[in-house]
């Protein structure tokens, strides 16, 4: 049933084992992958999926077992080692100083970096020969992130690797750049060069891998061969329980709770985006999405909407009320709740510990502070409830943010969040980084409280996503909010259409309509 | 080799731990120090930490120097700290130190010869005021012009120190002194004297006031929405933004607070101990609550106990230069040594230290 390969495998793992303090983050995995082989690695948040790929590439050191590749006994001391015998990897968060160009990206991550003019020769040849455009003088803070993933990818294949590994590559993709992904991907799996995929959308693994092995609790559950299994049963096996897809009753619509008219607002930030003339209505019991490549406004518009920066007078309204010159504490009190991206340094405090960070936004709603002085015994009380509610997976309420798994810190951000009751909730990727049993739970608690009348803004890569649960669907292009529609109907097409910012055909549209 | 891990939570036991390591290796690295320069080590460490608390000569003349000098270090150390944890680097509390002396001293020579019992109690709040007012200068500049608290800070300690020089020799330089620098004695001035509460002690209103203000900022910082903010913006600065700390007012309260302690205690310090303005009033008292702070690992019952034993290095340095021949300067490397070893063990809190042994590929 299972993919078996006639010749050697390029890649074989055998029993291999780490554990950590408290948790055997690998237990006797072993699999094997074929030269050209596109292998699936597929596993919940914790799984260990991270530590074998780190296994693999010479970060981890594993406790026991063995990996040959060609054959060959292979255990590399560091990345250096394993990039040296052809295995190569594009990291899900990339490693790009911004303020230099692409060649120079990539020569600082050489050993031993050619001439420049022979470097963006061969980056130019490369980009061509896998259909990757990229011009090598261009400076990466310019770059979409698309473009970003591209020189990461480039960086690899210039080491003509044997076997690559890409960490959740799609989610920053729009759904035309990951075409482009999946060609570049096929026609180095024809020359002969192994994938080994990570990612969490099982419609792409069916398409894209020809095989694929489970990791649960750090031990292998199972094998599959994805286009012959279906996305439920696969998603099945991972979680190792039945799936419930995320349902919500036709819930009424209410009066206008969030309000943006013509919000316009520079970067404060180097290789920001300003927003421009952002326009959008949010009614209570309404989810709206908003869709959109990363770095094209979302973090922008989730830090003027949470108080972070200050929108000019008159364009920002709560209930009818200006908002604009109110600070996060006072959206806060109103009601209106925001849940930032990035978890580790801007939801959630790393080094604090997690009843800490449950005092970080949960104060004015949840009254833990009393005439200037903290109610622990309250914030503690709190911080269990959202740990038990949404089932974040810690030793307890006093470990420090940074120690938990980034799919268990956004359930704990996102619950923070959602059990302070808001009037209205704006989440920047919601789901990011979670396993399918723990984004269904999410998308489920979102879609409750769109029932009880919340309004929502749920700013998503994940286009299924957004389409699952929105009513709504507006896309962010250079700081631009195309006009919202509705969800329901819209193709991938059209989406794909709005998020690459066709906004003279999307009104165009619209005007005859 | 030696790799260095993080660990996933600062460690506890190390936490504690670091500052004991620190002063054993201090020992260590001073006790070879005085070896090279010529002097049995046993007997300069000895003298440094042991005769000042229990020599039968000298011990009653130094041990109320402990509160003495312990006093505003600890004082001045708990302002900085609270900026300290929240990014906040005022380096200049020497210089809100001396201001500190100068409005409560000034307000005190102003009324002269009263003996109205508010006069102290007006000296206390003109002395604060002033360290407050000295802090302010690079709050404002910070906040309104985003410059450099550091620098800005470190340069009015100089600014300050000139400002000292002027009013020693003019404007509050004793009428009765005979033309020497210096101002009235506060301690021959019942109403404004910062008398020693228990005699032999050491124990004056300065050294009150920092048992004060160690317990204030212990309960602020682990109770109050102001101490949580501070440290919210030391641990996520963008975090404590979207929780909606306002990082003006924060730099302002910061600076503020240590200003007025740090103000605090030279007016404690110039009606006490020192007992009167002069050229040479300032002690390095404000940078050396820097070292304190940071020994005393940023918490408040940390730094009461950092200061009492710089406190010590002070006083035994000082018996060890007279008794010994130690020159001053290996006293401050001395003093030195213990920073710097602070800081290099400090690494272990947050880092465990892993051998590897390195294997052939």
């Amino acid at each position: 049933m299972s993919f078996e390969p006639a010749q050697t495998p390029l890649l074989l793992l055998e029993g291999l084992t780490k554990a950590y303090p408290g948790v055997v983050a690998n237990d006797q995995v072993g699999f094997s992958i074929a030269p050209g082989e596109i292998h699936a690695l597929l596993g919940e948040n914790g799984a260990g999926k991270s530590t074998l790929v780190k296994t693999i590439y010479g970060l981890v050191k594993p406790d026991a077992g063995r990996m040959e590749l060609h054959g060959e006994a292979y255990m590399p001391a560091k990345p250096s080692e394993a990039r040296r015998r052809g295995v190569a990897m594009v990291f899900q968060h990339f490693s790009l100083f911004e303020a230099l160009d692409v060649a120079e990206n990539i020569a600082l991550g050489m050993e031993d970096p050619p001439p420049r003019r022979d470097l963006s020769e061969r980056i130019r040849s490369v980009s061509e020969e896998y259909g990757l455009p990229l011009d090598p003088s261009r400076r990466v803070g310019d770059l979409s992130v698309g473009e970003r993933q591209r020189v990461e990818i480039i960086r690899c294949l210039l080491q003509n690797p044997k076997l690559l590994i890409m960490d959740e590559p799609t989610s920053v993709l729009t759904p035309q750049e990951v075409d482009m992904l999946f060609t570049t991907l096929r026609t180095l799996s024809a020359e002969g060069t192994a994938i080994l995929y990570i990612s969490h959308k099982l419609d792409e693994i069916r398409s894209l891998c020809d095989a694929a092995t489970v990791l649960r609790h750090g031990k292998v559950v199972g094998d599959c061969i994805p286009r012959e299994t279906s996305a439920r049963a696969m998603a099945e096996l991972m979680v190792g329980a039945t799936l419930q897809t995320p349902a919500r009753a036709a819930g009424t619509r209410g009066e206008v709770l969030l309000e943006a008219r013509g919000l316009s607002l520079p970067s404060e930030r180097q290789f920001g985006t300003a927003l421009k003339s952002i326009q959008m209505q949010v009614r209570s019991g309404e989810i709206l999405g908003i869709g959109g490549v990363a770095g094209n406004g979302q973090d922008e518009l989730l830090d003027v909407l949470s108080g972070e920066s200050r929108a000019p007078a008159g364009t920002l309204f709560f209930e009818g009320q200006d908002i604009a010159a109110l600070g996060p504490r006072q959206r806060r009190a109103m009601g209106l709740l925001t849940a930032p991206e990035e978890r580790l340094g801007h939801a959630a405090a790393p080094d604090m510990s997690l009843v800490e960070n449950a005092m970080l936004t949960g104060d004015p709603r949840m009254s833990l502070v009393r005439n200037g002085m903290l109610d622990w015994p309250k914030t503690r009380e709190f911080a269990k409830k959202i740990i038990a509610d949404f089932d974040v997976r810690t030793p307890g309420s006093h470990v420090a943010a940074r120690a938990l798994s980034g799919g268990n810190l956004q359930k704990f951000v996102i619950g923070r969040e959602v059990l302070q009751n808001p009037r209205a909730l704006v989440v920047n990727q919601p789901t990011w980084g979670v396993d399918a049993a723990a984004a269904a739970a999410i998308r489920q608690a979102l879609l409750d409280l769109a029932e009880q009348g919340t309004a929502l803004i749920v700013i998503s890569q994940d286009l299924e996503e957004i389409l699952e649960i929105a009513d709504n669907f507006a896309a962010l292009n250079e700081g631009r909010l195309t006009e919202p529609r509705p969800a329901a109907g819209l193709s991938l097409e059209e989406i794909g259409l709005m998020m690459g910012g066709a906004h003279d055909m999307d009104t165009a549209h619209h005007a005859e309509a | 080799m030696i790799r260095l891990e993080k660990r996933p939570t600062p460690s506890r036991l190390w936490t504690a731990l670091t500052p004991l390591v620190a002063v054993l290796a201090t020992v260590i690295a001073g006790g070879l120090m005085f070896a090279a320069l010529g002097k049995d080590p046993v007997e300069a460490i000895r003298t440094i930490f042991y005769d000042p608390l229990f020599n039968e000569q000298f011990a009653s003349y130094s041990r109320p120097q402990l509160l003495v000098k312990a006093g505003p270090l600890i004082l001045i150390a708990i302002g900085l700290s609270l900026g300290f944890k929240a990014g906040i680097w005022n380096i200049g509390a020497e210089g809100q130190y001396i201001m500190g002396a100068i409005c409560g001293g000034g307000v005190g020579l102003a009324l002269y010869p009263s003996e109205s019992p508010l006069i102290f109690p007006l000296m206390v709040l003109a002395g604060a005021l002033g360290g407050w007012a000295w802090a302010m200068i690079p709050a404002i500049l910070k906040t309104k012009f985003n410059t450099n608290e550091i620098l800005v800070s470190l340069l009015l300690v100089y600014v300050a120190e000139q400002l000292l020089a002027s009013v020693s020799l003019g404007l509050l330089r004793s009428p009765d002194g005979g033309g020497f620098p210096g101002s009235r004695n506060f301690q021959h001035w019942d109403a404004a004297a910062n008398v020693e509460l228990f005699p032999g002690t050491g124990m004056h209103w300065g050294v009150v006031a920092a048992f004060i203000a160690v317990i204030g900022a212990y309960v602020l910082l682990a109770r109050h929405m102001l101490g949580y903010q501070i440290r919210l913006t030391g641990a996520a600065p963008r975090a404590a933004r979207f929780s909606g700390v306002n990082p003006t007012r924060l730099i302002v309260t910061c600076l503020g607070l240590s200003g007025a302690l740090a103000g605090l205690a030279g007016m404690f310090e110039v009606s006490g101990p020192a007992g009167q303005l002069s050229i040479d009033f300032g002690s390095n008292y404000g940078f050396t609550a820097i070292i304190v702070a940071f020994l005393g690992r940023l918490h408040p019952v940390g730094i009461l106990l950092a200061g009492l034993l710089m406190a010590l290095t002070y006083i035994g340095g000082e018996l060890a230069q007279f008794m010994l021949g130690l020159p001053a300067a290996a006293i401050q490397a001395f003093q030195g040594m213990l920073l710097f070893f602070l800081l290099a063990v400090d690494v272990l809190t947050n880092f465990r230290i892993r051998l590897i042994k390195s294997e052939v590929a």
